[in-house]
């Protein structure tokens, strides 16, 4: 009792260091320090940002995929996708900050969205590949932030993490139906897997030694997990994925290391992965614009959405 | 939006079976893209042609109700990343979706009672019924409205077209519950759930855009006048039509046009909108997409929709 009397005292800062000490979740009535809103907001957004171009590689294809049942799996996947956004953009909110705002922060390229969306979508087995590798590795980034220290941001991560490994899932049964059809279908399985496994592996952002934020993202608990152990994660969970599945990563380096109890693997062209960073992958240009496109052709739309609901709100105001 | 995320390998039944026992769909894991999780929509149910009806009948009115929904769900999908906003992304794909699985369904149904209407594939092609169908058909074999079909349009086009497409398909799928095909009379029971939702939601949207702003009133008012010509099909019988309707299976599509109108009548008056005095759009020499007469825009969404499937004839999806 005497310890609570005494916290609910404390400096401000004290207060949050304990709770972040405890491991409880900070909630959004909380103080907290201006720099872990602000880390919060840049991730968040950046997560949300990711969900909604996210929706153009695998969206493209809904309008030629090749059975009505994949047309159907793939049309509900990028439905959930922008339901992801809504609730990563309602979970940023709570911070203080619009969607529209946010919005206006992408288009303008001064928020960023995860880079693997900057690589093209080629065939319909891409589908399949974005879904075991792609939605694989996301699994694995944002498992750990079920537990992250904002509570909003947590709760919102379950949710995601459930419908993504349900993706997953869909993702590599595709492939593997594929797998047991022409060799046409086989061959276009692997030429994707060959593509996107690179770029899978840098999902998990540049080497520790590299990655200037995550040193303060782990103390503050927003991060769980460090940028390579999660990469290592990833590589001994799919390894065997593959095997199974019959086809192979494009590593000469892939091997079981006895000693460390995990695959050792080649290094991801970070040359590469700057450069698409930087704006000048294949698809960032395309991307935004696609974005920019839809916002700007929607804005009457929504101009007239809220005209009516004031008039709607004027006209109750008058019946009064 | 996000719907539960049922595991896959536990979906053994039928989603089919729901439709029987009028499951409420909310939160039912039918719900879930609904026809996701199984090879053939129809898996388990009786097919048999009831007594007196005529099967080749029977699958060409399947074909022109399930092309409407094939066709108007393709059309919805193109907003996928494209919508003013993610609450309308999501509406507009939970509406496909819905057409979407009504299209399997009837299309599954039309093989089953005639499975001539299935075009030929090279022996051992594991391509079902329902995709021989959606793919592999040309556009003259495709029965749906010519209204279905025209290209995407603005948001006020799509709410105007969704608008008269949902009214019209309502009232028929609401008498076809009485049709004496059981398998019929289910998917009509269920369509008619979806139905409401896409008429209000449509109506809704109508309302808002006449009243909003003056863009949004001119975009409605424009998109009025380009779509109203198509609208006389939706309520105009074909002969299968008027035969399936005699024979107790269909609807004829006439009956419905006075009640259609009504409703139609209802959201101009709140909107403050005039109907268009525009004429139907013409056929050639009578004939119309219930015919297979279609407008130059089918063959060309057709090109897309069935490039990866045509490319794999033998291929396992």
């Amino acid at each position: 009792m005497t310890a609570t009397h005494h916290e609910t005292h404390d400096e401000p800062q004290a207060v949050f260091d304990a709770t972040i000490e405890r491991g409880d979740r900070i909630e959004p009535r909380d103080w907290m320090p201006e720099g872990y809103r602000k880390t919060l907001v840049r991730q968040i957004a950046q997560h949300a940002h990711s969900e909604i171009i996210g929706m153009q590689p695998e969206g493209g294809w809904i309008t030629r995929a090749p059975s009505l049942r994949r047309k159907a799996i793939l049309l509900a996947k990028v439905q959930d996708e922008a339901g992801h956004g809504l609730y990563l953009y309602s979970a940023a909110e709570t911070l203080g900050v619009s969607r529209q705002e946010l919005t206006e922060l992408l288009l303008a390229g001064r928020q960023k969205y995860s880079s693997i969306f900057n690589y093209p979508t080629l065939s319909y087995a891409d589908v399949g590949t974005i879904g075991w590798l792609v939605d694989g590795a996301a699994i694995c980034n944002q498992v750990p932030l079920c537990r992250t220290s904002y509570g909003p941001y947590g709760r919102a991560m379950i949710r995601i993490c459930k419908e993504e490994s349900f993706h997953q899932r869909q993702g590599y049964e595709l492939l593997s139906t594929m797998m047991r059809g022409t060799d046409e279908q086989r061959a276009m399985v692997q030429e994707s897997v060959d593509r996107f496994w690179w770029p899978a592996l840098m999902m998990f952002g540049p080497p520790d030694a590299d990655s200037p934020n995550t040193a303060q993202s782990m103390a503050w608990g927003v991060k769980r997990n460090t940028n390579d152990d999660l990469r290592q994660r990833f590589v001994d969970m799919s390894v065997p994925q593959a095997e199974a599945l019959g086809v192979t990563f494009p590593d000469p380096e892939l091997r079981w290391n006895d000693e460390r109890g995990h695959y050792d693997f080649g290094t991801p062209d970070w040359d590469e992965f700057m450069q698409v960073v930087q704006g000048n992958g294949p698809c960032n240009a395309q991307r935004i614009a696609h974005r920019r496109r839809a916002h700007d052709d929607g804005a009457w739309v929504r101009e007239a959405a809220l005209a009516f609901a004031d008039k709607q709100a004027a006209a109750v105001g008058e019946g009064r | 939006m996000s719907h539960g995320t049922p595991d896959p390998n536990a979906a053994t039944g039928s989603v089919y079976d729901g439709l029987l026992e009028h499951h409420d769909v909310v939160g039912d894991d039918s719900a879930w893209a609904f026809g996701t999780d199984f090879e053939d929509p129809l898996a388990g149910v009786d097919t048999t042609v009831p007594d007196g009806v005529d099967a080749a009948e029977l699958a060409a009115y399947c074909l022109m109700l399930g092309d409407d929904a094939l066709v108007m769900s393709h059309r919805l999908s193109e907003w996928a990343s494209n919508a003013p906003d993610l609450e309308e992304d999501i509406a507009l794909a939970n509406t496909a979706l819905d057409l979407l699985g009504q299209a399997r369904l009837l299309l599954a149904r039309a093989a089953a009672a005639d499975p001539s209407v299935v075009p030929a594939l090279p022996e051992g092609s594991p391509v079902p019924a329902e995709d021989a169908l959606a793919f592999f058909r040309e556009a003259g074999d495709f029965r749906n409205v010519r209204l279905a079909e025209v290209p995407v349009g603005d948001f006020a086009h799509t709410v105007v077209r969704l608008l008269l497409f949902s009214t019209a398909r309502l009232a028929v799928l609401a008498r076809l519950r009485e049709s004496r095909d059981p398998v019929l009379a289910a998917i009509a029971a269920k369509g008619v759930k979806e139905l409401t939702y896409h008429r209000d939601h449509a109506g809704r949207w109508f309302l808002t855009l006449a009243q909003g702003t003056d863009e949004s009133r001119r975009r409605l008012l424009a998109a009025l006048d380009e779509v109203w010509p198509l609208h006389a099909e939706l309520v105009s019988a074909h002969p299968t039509e008027t035969a399936v309707a005699a024979a107790g299976v269909g609807v004829d599509p006439s009956e419905v046009a006075a009640e259609v109108d009504v409703v139609l009548e209802q959201v101009l008056a709140v909107s403050g909108v005039d109907r268009p005095e525009k004429g139907a759009l013409a056929g050639v020499r009578g004939r119309t997409g219930r015919h297979g007469l279609h407008t130059e825009h089918l063959s060309r969404m057709l090109a897309e929709m069935q490039v990866v499937a045509r490319a794999h004839p033998e291929g396992l999806w």
